[in-house]
Order: C-alpha cells, then sequence, then structure tokens
C-alpha cells in the first residue's frame, strides 16, 4: 500500500524529530501544564489575576513589544549600513553584532546598569534631564533592547544582501526618487524578513531574565518582570504559583507568536 | 528621437571601461552594440540611460540635439529594460506597468482611471492580455521580460535601451521574442539601442550593428556589411566562422568558409589556387562541411552546397583545388563603414600573388 517516497528514511527522520521533540519541549511543557493544573481552575484564574502578576505581565509584554519594535527599526538601519556601503571597520561593526548573542546576559545587565545608574556615564545626564533609567521600566526596555537587536540585524540581511541592484535602477529609471525607491520598492521587499526579526526579538524579550534583573531594580508592581516572579515563586518553594504564572505565558506568548506567523505566511505569499 | 554620443571616456579606479567611444544612433533606428564581455558595451548603455556617469570633460550625450549629461535617470525619458527582467517581486504584473505613472508628482500624475487603462492598452501590446493580476513568479521568463518592456514603455520614454534582453531565456523563446522584437520595433518605431554578446541576434535584428572591443568602438555600419566587409580581423572572427590564411608572403587573411570555392585538382591553377586533402566530411544538413588539409599543413573549413558535393563527388582522402575571393577587409576604409565598398581590382592583384 505504501508509495516510495523519493527521498529515502522519511519514516526515520520523522520518528527522530518527534522523539527529539517530545523529549526537549512537549513533554516538560506537558509537566508544567499538569503541574499548574494540580491547583484547579478557580485558583488557576485568581493565581493569573493576581494584582502583582498582572503588572508584572504588562511590563514584560509591553517592554518586549517595544524594544522589538525599536530593534526592528534601528535594525534595518545598521544593516542598510552594514550591506550598502563599504567603510574601514565593516567587518568589525558586523562581527560585533553578534556580541548580545554570546555574552552572558547576566554581564550585559550589570555593564548596562552601571551605565545608566544615576552615578553612571549615561545615567548621570539623564538624571539631570529628569528622567530614570535604571531601575525603572525604561531600564528593562534598554536591557531587552540590547539582546533583540542583533535578531533584526541577522534576519534582514541575506535578505537585503539579495536585493538586486537593478531593481532599484529599474525604479529610478521610471522616474522614482530615492525616497521612493525605498518606500515602494525596497521597504516592502524587506517586510517579510523585518516581521520576522521582530517575532524573534520579541519572543527573546518575554523570556529574558538575566539581562534585566540587574538593572530593573525588581520592584514588585513597578519593575518586576514576569520571568523574575516565577522565580521568586520557586525560591519561596511555591511551585503551584510559578507553574500557574509560567503556563500563563507560555500560552499568551503563544497566541501572539502564532499570529505573527499567520501574518507572515500572509506576507510570504505576496511577495514570493 | 536621435542619440549621439560624442568622445565619451569611463574608468572605474584603475581600469578603462570606455575610451573615447563616439556613436551616432539615428532616430528610429534598431541599433545593436556587439562585442565579447568586457568590451564596454554595457557600460555605454548605462551612461545613455544616466545609471552611470561619464568621466568629467567634453564627452556629450545629446538626445535629439540637447545634452543629457547629468540630467539623473528618472528625468531623461529613458526605458530601460535588464537583462534579468528586474521586476517588482512585491506587485502585481499591472502595477509593475503602472509603477512608472503612479510615481509621478501629484500635478502630473493621470487619474487612476487612465493608468489603469493605459496598462491594459500595453498589456495588448505584449501580447498579455488578462495577466494583469498575476505575479511576476507566475509568469514564464518570456513573458516577464515583455512586462519589464511594457512597464518601460509605459512612461512614453522617447528612447528605448535593452541590456542583453534575451540573454536569461532559453533558445527557442529567445529566438521568438527577437523576431517578435523586431516586428514591435517596426510598429512603433522607437529609438532603439540594445547591449547583446550573440552576434547572430546582432545581425537578425538590428539596423545598425556597433561592434565593441576592449573599451572602443571598432566598426559600425549595416549588419551585411559589417558581415561582408569586416573592417580588422577581430570583427571578422567575432562575426561568423572564418578561416585564418598564411599568405606566402608571410602575412594573413580571412576567408569564410562558405567563400570558399571547391574544384577537381585537375583544375588547379597555381597562380590563384591552393592544393588541398579532404580530412573530414560532414553533410547532414542544407550545406556540406568540408575540412580539408593544404599543402604547407594549415586546416580549412569550407562550406559547399550539397548539390556540388555530389557533383564533385568527395570522399575523405581525395584531393581538391580551392580558388579563394578577393580579401574584403579593407583596412584603408572608412572604419565607421558609411564609406564604399572595397573595389575588387585593388585586391585582386594580393590574391594572385599571395595565396
Amino acid at each position: 500500500m505504501s508509495r516510495r517516497r523519493v527521498i529515502p528514511g522519511f519514516g526515520l527522520s520523522l520518528g527522530f524529530t518527534i522523539v527529539y521533540l517530545s523529549l526537549l519541549i512537549l513533554i516538560p511543557l506537558a509537566a508544567l501544564f499538569i503541574k499548574a493544573a494540580g491547583v484547579g481552575w478557580r485558583e488557576w484564574i485568581s493565581l493569573l489575576g493576581n494584582e502583582r502578576v498582572l503588572a508584572a505581565a504588562k511590563l514584560t509584554f509591553g517592554a518586549s513589544g517595544c524594544a522589538a519594535a525599536v530593534s526592528t527599526v534601528t535594525g534595518l538601519l545598521v544593516t542598510w549600513v552594514l550591506v550598502r556601503y563599504r567603510f574601514p571597520g565593516r567587518r568589525l561593526m558586523d562581527a560585533m553584532i553578534d556580541l548580545p548573542f554570546a555574552l552572558p546576559t547576566a554581564v550585559a545587565g550589570i555593564t548596562l546598569t552601571a551605565i545608566y545608574a544615576p552615578n553612571g556615564w549615561i545615567g548621570s545626564h539623564l538624571e539631570k534631564l529628569g528622567i530614570k533609567a535604571a531601575y525603572s521600566p525604561i531600564g528593562v526596555f534598554l536591557a531587552l533592547t540590547f539582546i533583540g537587536f542583533p535578531f533584526v540585524v541577522r534576519t534582514v540581511q541575506p535578505v537585503l544582501e539579495d536585493f538586486t541592484r537593478e531593481t532599484e535602477e529599474a525604479a529610478a529609471t521610471l522616474g522614482a526618487g530615492r525616497w521612493t525607491v525605498f518606500r515602494k520598492v525596497v521597504f516592502p521587499a524587506l517586510v517579510p524578513a523585518l516581521v520576522t526579526g521582530f517575532a524573534l526579538a520579541f519572543a527573546r524579550a518575554i523570556g529574558e531574565y538575566g539581562s534585566v534583573i540587574f538593572i530593573s531594580g525588581n520592584l514588585p508592581y513597578k519593575t518586576e518582570i514576569l520571568p523574575l516572579l516565577i522565580v521568586s515563586q520557586l525560591e519561596e518553594f511555591n511551585v503551584p504559583a510559578a507553574s500557574v504564572i509560567a503556563s500563563g505565558m507560555l500560552i499568551v506568548s503563544f497566541l501572539l507568536l502564532f499570529g505573527i506567523n499567520l501574518l507572515q505566511r500572509r506576507l510570504n505569499v505576496t511577495a514570493s | 528621437m536621435s542619440i549621439s554620443i560624442q568622445s565619451i571616456h569611463k574608468t572605474f579606479g584603475n581600469y578603462k571601461a570606455l575610451d573615447d567611444v563616439s556613436l551616432e544612433v539615428p532616430n528610429g533606428s534598431l541599433t545593436a552594440l556587439l562585442g565579447p564581455s568586457g568590451s564596454g558595451k554595457t557600460t555605454l548603455l548605462r551612461i545613455v540611460a544616466g545609471l552611470e556617469s561619464a568621466d568629467d570633460g567634453p564627452g556629450r550625450i545629446l538626445f535629439h540635439g540637447e545634452n543629457v549629461v547629468g540630467i539623473p535617470a528618472g528625468k531623461r525619458q529613458v526605458g530601460f529594460v535588464f537583462q534579468h527582467y528586474a521586476l517588482f517581486r512585491h506587485m502585481t504584473v499591472a502595477q509593475n506597468i503602472a509603477f512608472g505613472l503612479t510615481v509621478l508628482p501629484w500635478g502630473k500624475r493621470p487619474p487612476r482611471r487612465e493608468i489603469a487603462a493605459r496598462v491594459d492598452e500595453l498589456l495588448g501590446l505584449v501580447k498579455l492580455d488578462g495577466l494583469g493580476r498575476r505575479r511576476p513568479h507566475e509568469l514564464s521568463g518570456g513573458q516577464r521580460q515583455r512586462v519589464a518592456l511594457a512597464r518601460a514603455l509605459a512612461i512614453r520614454p522617447k528612447v528605448l535601451l535593452l541590456d542583453e534582453p534575451f540573454g536569461a531565456l532559453d533558445a527557442q523563446v529567445r529566438k521568438d521574442l527577437r523576431r517578435w522584437l523586431r516586428h514591435f520595433h517596426d510598429e512603433i518605431g522607437l529609438t532603439t539601442l540594445f547591449v547583446t554578446h550573440d552576434q547572430e541576434e546582432a545581425l537578425e535584428l538590428a539596423d545598425q550593428v556597433v561592434v565593441m572591443r576592449n573599451s572602443r568602438i571598432e566598426q559600425v555600419g549595416p549588419p551585411q556589411r559589417i558581415y561582408d566587409h569586416p573592417r580588422t580581423p577581430f570583427v571578422y572572427e567575432f562575426l561568423g566562422n572564418v578561416n585564418k590564411l598564411t599568405l606566402r608572403d608571410g602575412g594573413t587573411r580571412y576567408v569564410r568558409p562558405h567563400e570558399i570555392e571547391v574544384k577537381f585538382a585537375a583544375e588547379y591553377d597555381p597562380d590563384f589556387d591552393r592544393l588541398a586533402e579532404v580530412q573530414h566530411l560532414f553533410s547532414a544538413g542544407p550545406v556540406a562541411a568540408l575540412s580539408v588539409r593544404t599543402e604547407p599543413g594549415e586546416f580549412i573549413e569550407v562550406e559547399i552546397s550539397r548539390k556540388q558535393l555530389d557533383e564533385l563527388a568527395l570522399s575523405v582522402g581525395d584531393q581538391v583545388a580551392l580558388s579563394f575571393p578577393p580579401d574584403p577587409t579593407d583596412p584603408e576604409g572608412d572604419w565607421t563603414g558609411d564609406g564604399a565598398a572595397p573595389t575588387a581590382a585593388a585586391n585582386d592583384h594580393a590574391v594572385e600573388w599571395n595565396i
């Protein structure tokens, strides 16, 4: 009955994929949900509706969204400079983009705090302007921008490199000015990659812990993020509460990323 | 609209891409820039379009007498078609074609309905009726190239510039599209300049062929003239098959395979002919190709009709006499190809004493 496939090994590779995904992703996640389900529906909802949890969720998702959005814009700019211009130090700059990937996030957090703290290099100047960078939501946002930025650059870069000069030249001979060429020809071609970059930066920011806890100050209701709340619950041996928060966070993250994925698919259909 | 290119130079770093190039493209003509890669033909086309700027100097480019040097590409009203189409992938075919009209400034932009009508008209012109809602990736290569052409024509260009327009297409489509373009050009009569490295394409399509080599123009003229009277050995070798003969005085001359006359060895005339031995015979097709070896050991390719082959009843190993036409290269002639054909009398002498 079974039809022969052109590429052999389908059974083996699919089997491996399922086992691998199960062991590393599905089983741990299922365990998390089982643990969370142990508390019962009512408890689950009231725990998630807790004001401290809601405040942390708002900060986590809000700051992550803002940081990813800003990273998308600055990432596009940096990519443009890296791909389109030749200047001394370009390769070095290109290599530096990846540093936030490699640097332990705690190191990044401590460094950012030192700089943006009220007595730090930049923080002291901001203080004079009445802006409190470290130990405030702005600090959280700064840390998340730092770690999310490379994702945008690395997803947009290959697409921009592939984009032929000829297409822009064609638009130019048809009478389009430089800004029109960017707006109507180049930018639409980059949108799918930008959305992917945004999604990656956003997902990374939601789960970020190490860099944020140093700069945020961790004040309940004010600068506390969800991952930190989970850890603090665990430290108090309140495992059910921790798993409930984690499960809620997972559901929201999944829905958001799923939505972005749908949007991406749509964009890819029109842009491919 | 005529194009006049006057002593244009272009250097990229240390590399001289164009070296004092001058060319007249008459109004309504279809002119081919022909040459091997690196000869400067594409650079010249891009300078005419305004996509590249010539070196500073006295060089000028005139569109119908008006200097366009310094005017940006978008304001020159040129239709440019790229080898790889360069269509906007995220737009439909209709949006691609309409692009040049939709980016016009507010005051000059035609109303939507007018743009749509113009797009329909252009789709009809390039024989793509009803495909306006498709996207470029849903079309074949030949169709994409016609979309690119329609897009270029939408802005009612004064001249049409095509950079290797058939280079990315397969042989059959290329041939069809080439004929179609010739008809199309005859219908709309737009001054057209196109780049190609394919001599057959240039000779078949163009009214005027410009042969380029090493950043310079080697010869300009109508296809037949260039083919029959190449000015330099390079042009001779570049356009079609050719034999290079060593003359008795040590010089060389070129002769095309079909120009050589094959006779029985008994008819050998020592003053004019050469004796040769048939080495190889290829007779599948309308013409028979012979490979022969002459006395000094030179190999020569000869083409004769099938009928003549039968009359001569040749087979491998036979002796034949070859006689050659006068040398058509004319080093003294007008190199733009406008001068008179070289006189046969002047060359007969050379044939008699040298061959």
